[in-house]
């Protein structure tokens, strides 16, 4: 199980810059931090999510 | 007053209206930032999904600096997290720390605000923190290797204006660095009040994204906070203790 954003994927591995393409993320506009540890954007085409992992995908948004 | 030059973490800037970009639709978003003259725009880190059709970057014009803040953060560890993946954002390396741990008056906690900026500042990143103006408290974020100090007016979104007036004054008068006004400032007379004391800028949200005319506020608080700067820039007239002078010649009308 691979936790992102909160919601559970029933998933063993997933490479991360396929599961961000598939669901329409624009790589120049999230950070992502799996485990607390942030992934740099050059790594996103290498890196495969594990059981077990806990991801993070973030953006901006309006704020003071 | 044009080689009045805000300087902060090494960047130079004209206007000294550091604007949040809450709470807006996303069309007026680009016309409060216009009408404000601000070259600086506060955003917050959250988790994204991509069913979001709108970017509010696509809504801030490129010459704006990007202050993102650590809003959510309830300690310096999640704080640094945040701040962190800001910069992985594309932010730059300023951040606006804020961390607060009660939801009922949304007070920043200093003692976790301190830590956070000493790990942060040793990170390379130009750390405004949001703070409740007490002394001690920021001379330790000065030695912690912040960038300005950020003393709350009034608590978050209250529009209440500068009811630490003066604490906010000790800080101006006490620390070594820029001194900026977040939080709580309703309206354009208060920042203009600000400025008159001596800080070195205004942030300002709520009181125009809840304003009756956002354009109109935005360009009200960019006069206001130009105003109060060149009146301290004047320096203020002396006020007296008691009686009155005045101001005209003293000899009767008309008369020997």
């Amino acid at each position: 199980m691979i936790k992102i954003n909160g919601e559970r994927i029933e998933t063993e591995e997933l490479p991360l810059l396929a599961y961000l393409l598939e669901h329409g993320y624009n790589p120049k506009r999230i950070a992502v931090e799996c485990n607390e540890e942030i992934i740099p954007k050059s790594a996103y085409d290498t890196c495969i999510l594990r059981d077990g992992d806990v991801i993070e995908i973030v953006g901006l948004v309006g704020g003071g | 007053m044009n080689n009045d030059k805000f300087i902060l973490g090494g960047k130079e800037f004209d206007s000294r209206f550091i604007l949040g970009s809450g709470k807006y639709s996303m069309e007026l978003i680009k016309a409060a930032v216009e009408n404000a003259g601000a070259q600086i725009i506060t955003l917050a880190v959250r988790r994204t999904n991509t069913k979001a059709s709108e970017n509010i970057l696509d809504f801030i014009p490129d010459n704006v600096t990007l202050l993102p803040n650590t809003s959510g953060a309830r300690d310096a560890k999640e704080a640094v997290r945040i701040a962190r993946m800001s910069r992985e954002l594309g932010c730059g390396n300023f951040v606006k720390i804020e961390i607060m741990k009660d939801s009922k008056y949304l007070l920043p906690d200093n003692n976790e605000t301190i830590k956070a900026t000493e790990i942060l500042a040793k990170e390379g990143f130009v750390v405004l923190p949001y703070m409740y103006p007490d002394l001690y408290a920021a001379r330790a974020l000065q030695d912690a290797g912040a960038a300005a100090v950020m003393p709350l007016a009034s608590p978050i979104g209250s529009n209440k204006g500068l009811a630490t007036k003066e604490f906010i004054q000790i800080l101006i008068d006490e620390i070594d660095l820029p001194i900026i006004v977040d939080a709580g400032i309703g309206r354009p007379s208060q920042a203009c009040e600000a400025m008159e004391m001596g800080c070195a800028a205004v942030m300002a949200n709520t009181a125009i994204a809840t304003a009756g005319n956002i354009p109109l506020m935005a360009s009200a608080f960019k006069n206001a906070i130009e105003a109060g700067r060149a009146g301290y820039l004047a320096g203020l007239g002396r006020v007296l203790e008691r009686g009155a002078a005045a101001s005209d010649p003293l000899t009767g009308f008309l008369r020997d």
